[in-house]
């Protein structure tokens, strides 16, 4: 029961699981909820969806499957057992339910089964199979495939399409751009609090608890010491066609400064050549040496493009391409040196990851750091996060 | 055990659940699996699981996490200092180890002679490794005490509440033994209806225009902190103490202006000169 919508979830990439599944399935025993589309979508969502980000796809993939599944009857194929429970405790009375006890249930469902197929045979199909206001137990005029509201609720006259269309959790998807709200969620993964080396030093806490389980003999206990150990290096393309990108940057930046206690940043502009500037205003006047951040940091060191990679060709693959400064060197000599000195690098993109194959020296720029390029949405950043905390 | 014998919760007088939120609720009764509760500040998370336990006559038992918490604390410590200084003293109570054997909320919780509500508070204030340290214990409903060799079971399995305010993503394993519900925020017809069960005489007019006020608010660009339910809630008591007529907080045309007693509603320095500021150049653009 329910597979078909659990594979279509999956389908949609959901991870949804099958112990989740059989949650569903026990929480529909349970008898929980109405027979109605609107609670079902409810209760599907608060058993397999585990995050607001992914709300937002799970209405779609609801929407969609509901949609398909009116389309085509048989409608006994769709409709769970239980919901016909439910509906037949609310519309018998008392006496008739405790002859139907002793009929029992299951009985009663085969009865009802049957009758269902053999109406599906009378009315070719149609849409009334469970006609509505005879003496049957199990008419009703709610069965119409637009709500497969078997009674509903009693205060309902709310359209079943509803709760999802809205789609009111498009805000919170992973896979569009971000702000600032769920950033510093993704660059925590980058603080890796690390216990390494042979510093040591004297743990208190254990050394007293220790001590008090030996009775009163000393027992020293030591631990490495815990330092966070990672250094960010962080290089931004300002100006040209970044400019339109520029303040959903600078929310990326202002959240990565508060995560770590180390960290550089440098501005570019479209592709990194022998020099690179730490104030925009004072760009010509303060110059770094890129061949200098290469000597200075170790190669622990995690690197941080923010850049569309959107230029000519030239401007990376020629000397003397760059548009405002006379470079020696290709500007892809720079990268992979910059790539080859520190093996935890990415590349984090604005432009949405869609576009990139349209666009020549992004395929350049992916190739030279080893296809390490992740889009600026919720997603990308996590995806960076692990490959920088891999590095390789 | 069936539907017309478990409890049912259906919202309180003092709390608004949407339906979507009750039905959470009610799955996690019914199957008595843990809920976990994500939404913004001040949207009533917490407030939810004192709302249940009151409502539903259950005892609440409440662990607030913090950064330093650890797991195990929830079910037991062993005080093996004051063991210590006893052993010094010479007190007679050294010798049995279970004096010293702290219970922790999860214990208080199982050992309740009647089905409890159990409150996590902010998991997500924990170190990563602490929702994984429970899952055995909220699964099974039991865990074992090492130091007295005793295992403690759940006399009834609490309806256990997790609060997590999304600082931390949460292990997939615990996610999947979890019913998940997010509260968002409320919109102006349900925030009118949470309004109305706390300030039942508030004038109509008055409420209406301290609502608009405030979504117009929460609207602005650039605020760090939006002013939320409980903050809204405040600044109407602050509102009604201080008699403000309803007049003081109209404007003829929607633009924005200062409100009274506007600091319970922005509660941060620079978002309260980035609200004068926007003020301030309406006025001079009109």
């Amino acid at each position: 029961m329910l597979v078909d919508f659990f594979l279509h979830l999956r389908a949609a990439q959901l991870p949804v699981s099958i112990t989740e599944l059989l949650t569903l399935l026990e929480a529909l025993q349970g008898e929980l909820i109405a027979p109605s589309l609107d609670e079902f979508y409810f209760l599907a969502r608060t058993c397999l969806i585990k995050d607001e980000s992914r709300f937002d796809r799970y209405d779609r993939a609801f929407g969609q499957y509901v949609r398909g599944a009116m389309a085509q009857a048989p409608l006994q194929a769709q409709l769970p057992e239980e919901w016909f429970r439910e509906h037949l405790r609310r519309t018998l009375g008392p006496e008739d339910l405790a002859r139907l006890e002793k009929l029992g249930w299951n009985r009663l469902f085969e009865e009802l089964k049957k009758r269902l197929e053999e109406q599906d045979g009378a009315h070719h199909g149609g849409n009334k199979w469970i006609g509505s206001g005879g003496t049957s137990p199990f008419g009703h005029g709610g069965a119409h495939p637009e709500g497969i509201r078997i009674g509903g609720p009693p205060q309902g006259n709310r359209g079943a399409v509803r709760a999802w269309d809205k789609r009111a959790f498009r805000d919170y998807d992973d896979q569009v751009e971000i702000g600032t709200r769920n950033i510093q969620v993704a660059l925590r993964r980058l603080r890796r609090f690390s216990r390494e080396g042979s510093d040591l030093e004297l743990d208190l806490p254990d050394t007293i608890a220790s001590t008090a389980r030996n009775a009163g003999t000393l027992d020293l206990r030591l631990v490495p010491e815990r330092r966070n150990r990672v250094k960010v290096m962080l290089l931004l393309d300002v100006g040209g066609s970044m400019d339109a990108h520029v303040r959903v940057v600078e929310e990326l930046f202002s959240a990565a400064r508060a995560q770590f206690r180390q960290l550089q940043f440098y501005y570019f502009h479209n592709c990194v050549y022998d020099h690179v500037w730490r104030h925009n205003r004072r760009r010509h006047a303060e110059r770094f040496e890129t061949l200098d951040l290469i000597r200075r940091n170790r190669a622990e060191t995690r690197l941080i493009f923010v850049g569309d990679a959107t230029m000519s060709p030239y401007e990376i693959l020629q000397p003397w391409g760059s548009i405002e400064s006379g470079n020696e060197e290709p500007g892809a000599a720079w990268l992979q040196r910059l790539a080859g000195q520190f093996p935890h690098v990415a590349w984090i993109n604005p432009e949405p990851e869609g576009l990139w194959q349209y666009r020549q020296s992004i395929g350049i720029i992916r190739e030279l750091l080893g296809g390490k390029m992740y889009p600026l949405t919720l997603d990308g950043l996590t995806r960076a996060m692990r490959a920088l905390a891999r590095g390789h | 055990m069936t539907a017309a014998t478990k409890p049912r919760f259906a919202g309180t007088a003092t709390y608004v659940a949407g339906d979507d939120l009750r039905l959470a609720v009610n799955a996690a009764l019914t199957l008595q699996r843990p809920l976990l509760i994500k939404g913004e500040p001040g949207t009533g998370k917490t407030m939810l699981a004192e709302e249940v336990a009151r409502v539903l006559d259950m005892p609440l038992f409440a662990w607030h996490v913090k950064s330093t918490t650890k797991a195990q604390q929830g079910l037991y410590e062993y005080d093996a200092v004051s063991r210590l200084r006893d052993s010094q003293l010479g007190e007679a109570r050294v010798a049995d180890i279970g004096n010293y054997i702290l219970r922790g909320v999860l214990w208080q919780a199982f050992e309740s002679p009647q089905p409890a509500v159990l409150l996590i508070d902010e998991i997500d204030k924990a170190d990563v490794e602490f929702p994984n340290d429970l899952l055995r214990e909220l699964d099974r409903m039991e865990f074992s005490v090492y130091e007295t060799r005793q295992t403690v079971r759940a006399l009834h399995r609490p309806l256990v509440v997790i609060t997590s305010n999304n600082e931390k993503d949460l292990p997939d394993a615990f996610l999947r033994r979890c019913f998940f519900h997010y509260i968002r925020f409320p919109d102006p017809v349900a925030m009118q209806a949470i309004v109305d069960v706390h300030f039942p005489g508030l004038r109509a007019e008055l409420l209406r225009n301290a609502l608009d006020t405030f979504f117009a608010i929460r609207e602005l660009p650039g605020l760090k902190k939006k002013p939320s339910t409980s903050e809204l809630l405040d600044w109407l008591r602050l509102l009604v103490a201080e008699q403000i007529p309803p007049e003081a907080l109209h404007t003829r045309d929607a633009e924005i202006f200062v409100p009274p007693l506007h600091g319970a509603l922005l509660k941060n320095e620079q978002d309260l000169q980035l609200f004068e500021r926007l003020v301030e150049m309406n006025r001079r653009n009109r």
